[in-house]
């Protein structure tokens, strides 16, 4: 059942992303990433993390993905123009993906048995679990992090403020 | 339990929500009608079937058979697509709703589709996917008034979005659960002086979630997206025959589920207002059906007073409507998380 359920949203997700690169018109790529960050809240959910699941979907594919869609569509952009890239991007692009995708991999392959395994059919982390492990055991980080979110939107408030002062 | 009965008995309850929802749908409109037609001193429908009360069936009717307009400057995919979003998202949330008491049949729930631990965050999440089906449709129309109508809803949609989800944070507090059966199960123990509308101290936090909810659902006053003086139809503008029942049933849907999430976390549920003073009745039946009664009746309370709201203020100006959102509801939401906290950690 996980299984089939996984291998559905799997290829959702694959298929979602490819969209986004091939479409022409910037909503539909914009909709295939609203479909690439569904898709993975269910992948989520199927190895236990419900609240990661929820917040995916509320934070990316709404808030985020919203002000996406509302940008193109107020920029109402038309078509791309279908470029055949650069002969630089052609020659050094292709072989520096694959030595990068050949890092990742060798880092993860080894670090693999370093970590703690997970599998489709295991329990539900709860709410309760994962606020223990975040306002209890990663109590520092996650009150920096915060910081340091707030900053950026303030940094974010300082930029678009014009020269006059006025916002 | 098997899995053959589970998918059956599943599918067995989702029809009856469905069909009891589309039913309550139809008729929240009637009710509309009728009660602004008396707020404005007429009489409303009355002509068919006695009081009106075959009207919803005509009015669906009539809708159905409308001629399916596409106007020819459309981007068809999106243009089709949108009203479904809307639709669907606006059917989803009713899925985990708990309508009465936990009872079980076989291990199965009987008056919910669903129980999850996550249930409310499961309804913010839908209701922050439902902005796609207004955005989408009005930029797909390609009409100025629907895009500005959109573009308004949208902008509303999501300010709104911020107040409504801190004000329920208060009751989550209280309960110390997402899961929608816990948070009616801690206001069940003394009847009306345990709700969180009164003795859990969520009172500002109601007329928060009360007024971001009219927002969200873009009913008056803050049914800016489609103020018909400026922008026609708004978003919908359009839209004809089946697809714009389409947003219609969604736009009634989403009252209604705003009414069981409200009558869930502030009116105490399925619960009686009487608490322990009514002892429990004996018959399994009356045992059944009571919560559903309860329940039913606190949000058909609801659903008045937001009809009741339409009839009697006028619409907001947008600058003010913005204003109200970010330097009022959402201040008033944030404080009171503190105090709730506050007051949770001292008693």
């Amino acid at each position: 059942m996980h299984l089939v359920l996984f291998l559905i949203f799997a290829i959702f997700a694959l298929a979602g992303a490819v969209n986004l690169l091939l479409q022409k018109h910037p909503i539909n790529s914009a909709l295939s990433l609203i479909v690439v960050m569904s898709s993975l809240a269910v992948l989520y959910l199927l190895l236990g993390a419900e609240f990661l699941a929820m917040a995916q979907i509320i934070v990316y594919a709404g808030a985020i993905m919203v002000l996406f869609t509302f940008v193109v569509m107020l920029l109402n952009e038309g078509r791309e123009e279908k470029t055949w890239g650069s002969r630089t991007a052609k020659t050094l692009g292709f072989p520096a993906a694959a030595v990068l995708l050949a890092i990742f991999a060798a880092t993860i392959l080894r670090a693999g048995r370093h970590y703690g395994t997970i599998s489709l059919s295991d329990g539900v982390t709860t709410t309760q679990e994962l606020s223990k492990v975040l306002f209890r055991d990663l109590l520092l980080p996650f009150e920096l992090t915060s910081v340091l979110i707030l900053i950026a939107i303030l940094g974010a408030v300082a930029l678009a403020r014009k020269d006059n002062g006025e916002a | 339990m098997q899995l053959w009965m589970f998918v059956v008995l599943s599918l067995v309850k989702v029809i009856v929500v469905l069909v009891i929802f589309l039913t309550a749908v139809a008729y929240t409109v009637l009710l509309e009608r009728k009660l602004v037609g008396r707020i404005q001193n007429r009489w409303g429908p009355s002509r068919v079937g006695p009081f009106g009360l075959l009207q919803p069936l005509v009015d669906g009717l009539k809708l159905f058979l409308k001629e399916d307009i596409i106007p020819s400057g459309v981007y068809r995919p999106l243009y089709l697509l949108a009203p479904l979003i809307a639709l669907s998202c606006s059917l989803l949330s009713i899925a985990v709703i708990p309508f009465g008491a936990p009872m079980t049949w076989h291990g199965m729930r009987l008056f919910e589709i669903s129980d999850l631990n996550i249930g409310l965050l499961i309804l913010l999440s839908v209701t922050s996917i439902g902005v796609y089906g207004i955005a989408l449709s009005g930029w797909s129309s390609n009409n100025k008034y629907s895009l500005l109508g959109s573009l308004r809803a949208s902008a509303q949609m999501i300010s709104y979005e911020l107040a409504l989800g801190l004000s329920l944070v208060g009751v989550v507090l209280r309960a110390g659960s997402l899961s929608l059966t816990d948070i009616v199960k801690v206001q069940a123990v003394h009847g009306i002086a345990s709700w969180n509308i009164l003795g859990g101290g969520q009172i500002i936090a109601f007329f928060v979630y009360l007024m971001a909810a009219y927002a969200e659902t873009n009913r008056a006053p803050f049914d800016l997206p489609e103020a018909e003086t400026e922008l026609t139809g708004g978003y919908h503008t359009e839209y004809s025959s089946m697809k714009f029942a389409m947003f219609f049933m969604a736009e009634y849907g989403n009252m209604i589920t705003v009414g069981c999430v409200a009558t869930l976390l502030f009116l105490g549920g399925w619960t009686s207002p009487f608490g322990d003073l009514i002892p429990p009745p004996q018959n399994l039946v009356v045992q059944a059906l009571a919560p559903l009664f309860w329940f039913v009746a606190k949000v058909f309370c609801f659903l008045f007073l937001y009809i009741w709201v339409r009839g009697t203020l006028p619409r907001f100006r947008y600058d003010q409507l913005m204003g109200f959102g970010w330097k009022f509801l959402l201040p008033v939401a944030m404080l009171n998380i503190v105090g709730t906290s506050l007051a949770l950690s001292l008693l």
